[in-house]
């Protein structure tokens, strides 16, 4: 177990020095952002069961803030990341709060609707660049604008914060947290009246989630210098961050990262493929696998992967959540 | 006098917001199920009545009824097709089947029809009538009224017939309603069945006088969301009164803020509702 581990961190180091043509460094570098992200909306939707279906909001805080920073007051684009954490924290609290006293559903419907109450504001509010959108540094001052022209530097940036929110995830997975979190999700009544204080470690979870979701988008708006309301705020950011977590596996360690592999080279090549008209298909084929899952393989390729390789004799049957 | 005849359009909306949120209150009182794609049934239903216009230039009662009917299949095979195995998992399958039916509904009627807006052509709903001083355009009065008349009527078909009841006794204890002879399956595909039925005419209805984009959905299935939960959990008076409101509210806010914030205004409802009074307006903490 332990040299697949340093086997995965060798294979994922040298992957641009292995491969030299920008466009699969380019291609590494997105896999990485999406694995991210998907990484970040696991720990909520995954680990605490906590459907969020409008993630959109913490990223494109993540990606609107520094750009804002940088092209109205011309300051270090860096300097929006905490910022867009503590705006992220405190969107976190009031969807949160109060929707995790009732039921599953209240979270799911209050960030699809928070999530489009923001992008709705932003695409109409000129210090945001309503529908035009923001504009990062053309060319690096300094170091610390995080502009450069290679993908390199953006992947090695990017599997240095992947790697920090697996060390955090798996810390989590195994703390009380952790424990937490599975009893939550497999019932919450249970859980409850077991003593574990339901609503704040979903919050807790939530927070986490948002704050990395957050770092995601400014790492987005840092590699490509521009954020629109469809490219920051669009429901497409949402529905990306949940379907690879679902199709990798929700709830587990390595889910996001095995989704962002498999899907986003695919997404990569039927844009190619379709050109500009490959937008609205590549929404059809998201939309058809989500269903897939959710009615056959709820657990993702991992589960059933699992479920494949375990020995005949001693096969569980397949894991059953509460309802 | 322009601010009246804001008010009466805003209730006349409303009404048939009304209509499109019973259907989701219905699956949401019977199964505990919020189902994600309602706004698609919504936009479907627009499409039906598009399509049946153009190819058969029939009026209102015709492709109302087609949509009616075509959505309430709908309902019937996604229910047999998806939703009773999602039903038997987790709370993940159960969000995600139907927020990705939403995606591939939408993204499939874009590929069909095209982003662009439409409007049906004309139908013998046309005109304006003076009632004391406020112009209504006949289409939304008509809309308006029928919508309201059919939230009634299915909430008449729930208290005062045997459907109704067996639905009822469904919802309430499925293990007890099969003790009594009921098939839960049936009664529950015939909800979602209904409830597909209920956004389809809504969809038909608001077709007449407003464009339409295969985008549409989204926005109805969150109204509905606000709708329900304002109207309280599966209350059918409860949907009509908070879908009047909600009607009301939108209204006003475009009137007073521009039309681009009235969603905006009733999103920022359904936040503020959360927090202060989730159980609705009619309910009891």
């Amino acid at each position: 177990m332990r040299w697949a581990w340093i086997a995965l961190a060798l294979a994922l180091l040298a992957y641009p020095l292995v491969f030299t043509s920008p466009f699969y460094q380019d291609a590494g570098a997105l896999v990485l952002l999406a694995a991210i992200s998907a990484s970040a909306w696991n720990v909520v939707g995954g680990y605490a069961g906590q459907i969020s279906v409008g993630h959109a909001m913490f990223y494109g805080a993540g990606a609107y803030l520094p750009l804002l920073l940088h092209q109205h007051w011309h300051l270090p684009p860096i300097l929006g990341v905490p910022l867009a954490i503590a705006v992220s924290l405190a969107l976190a609290l009031v969807v949160g709060f109060p929707t995790f006293r009732l039921q599953g559903h209240y979270f799911s419907m209050a960030t699809l609707a928070v999530a489009e109450l923001i992008r709705i504001v932003v695409s109409n509010w000129e210090l945001l660049g309503a529908a035009i959108g923001l504009q990062g540094p053309a060319v690096s001052k300094n170091w610390w604008d995080l502009t450069f022209r290679s993908a390199v530097p953006y992947y090695y940036i990017f599997l240095a914060v992947l790697a920090l929110l697996l060390y955090v995830t798996w810390h989590m997975q195994e703390s009380r947290l952790g424990y937490y979190l599975r009893a939550i999700r497999s019932g919450e009544r249970a859980a409850r009246s077991l003593g574990v204080p339901v609503r704040r470690y979903k919050l807790f979870a939530l927070m986490l989630s948002a704050t990395f979701t957050s770092l995601a988008g400014s790492l987005y708006a840092f590699k490509t210098g521009f954020v629109d309301p469809e490219s920051g705020l669009g429901i497409l950011v949402s529905v990306q961050m949940i379907i690879i977590a679902a199709l990798g596996g929700t709830g587990t360690l390595l889910g996001p990262l095995l989704g962002a592999v498999i899907l986003v080279p695919l997404q990569t090549t039927t844009n190619t493929l379709f050109g500009g008209g490959g937008a609205g298909l590549t929404f059809i084929v998201y939309g058809g696998i989500i269903v897939l899952i959710a009615r056959f393989e709820p657990g993702g390729l991992l589960e059933l992967w699992h479920r494949l390789t375990a020995p005949r004799t001693r096969r569980a049957p397949a894991p059953r959540h509460a309802a | 006098m322009i601010l009246l005849q804001v008010i009466v359009g805003g209730l006349l909306l409303g009404a048939v917001y009304a209509l499109l949120s019973s259907g989701l209150t219905l699956i949401w009182g019977m199964m505990n199920f919020i189902n994600f794609a309602h706004g698609e049934f919504v936009m479907i239903g627009m499409y039906v009545a598009f399509v049946i216009v153009v190819a058969l230039g029939v009026g209102p009662g015709i492709f109302g009824l087609a949509a009616a009917i075509g959505l309430f299949i709908l309902g019937v095979a996604i229910y047999f097709a998806l939703i009773r195995a999602v039903m038997r998992g987790p709370m993940l399958a159960q969000i995600l089947s139907t927020f990705g039916l939403a995606l591939l509904l939408r993204y499939t009627a874009f590929w069909i029809f095209t982003p662009n807006f439409r409007t049906l052509p004309q139908t013998s709903l046309t005109g304006t009538i003076n009632l004391g001083g406020i112009l209504l355009n006949v289409a939304q009065l008509a809309a308006g009224l029928v919508a309201a008349a059919l939230t009634l009527a299915l909430h008449l078909l729930l208290t005062r017939t045997a459907i109704g009841s067996q639905l009822l006794a469904v919802a309430e204890d499925r293990q007890a309603a099969m003790l009594m002879g009921i098939r839960p399956d049936r009664m529950q595909a015939l909800a979602w069945g209904l409830s597909a039925a209920s956004a389809g005419i809504a969809g038909a209805l608001m077709a007449i006088s407003y464009p339409f984009s295969p985008a549409v959905g989204e926005t109805f299935a969150l109204t509905a969301f606000v709708v329900v939960t304002l109207g309280g959990f599966g209350s059918v008076p409860g949907a009509l009164l908070a879908g009047l409101l909600v009607g009301l509210i939108q209204a006003l806010s475009a009137y007073y803020f521009g039309p681009v914030y009235k969603d905006v205004i009733v999103y920022g409802l359904f936040v503020a509702l959360l927090w202060l009074r989730p159980q609705g307006l009619l309910g009891t903490a």
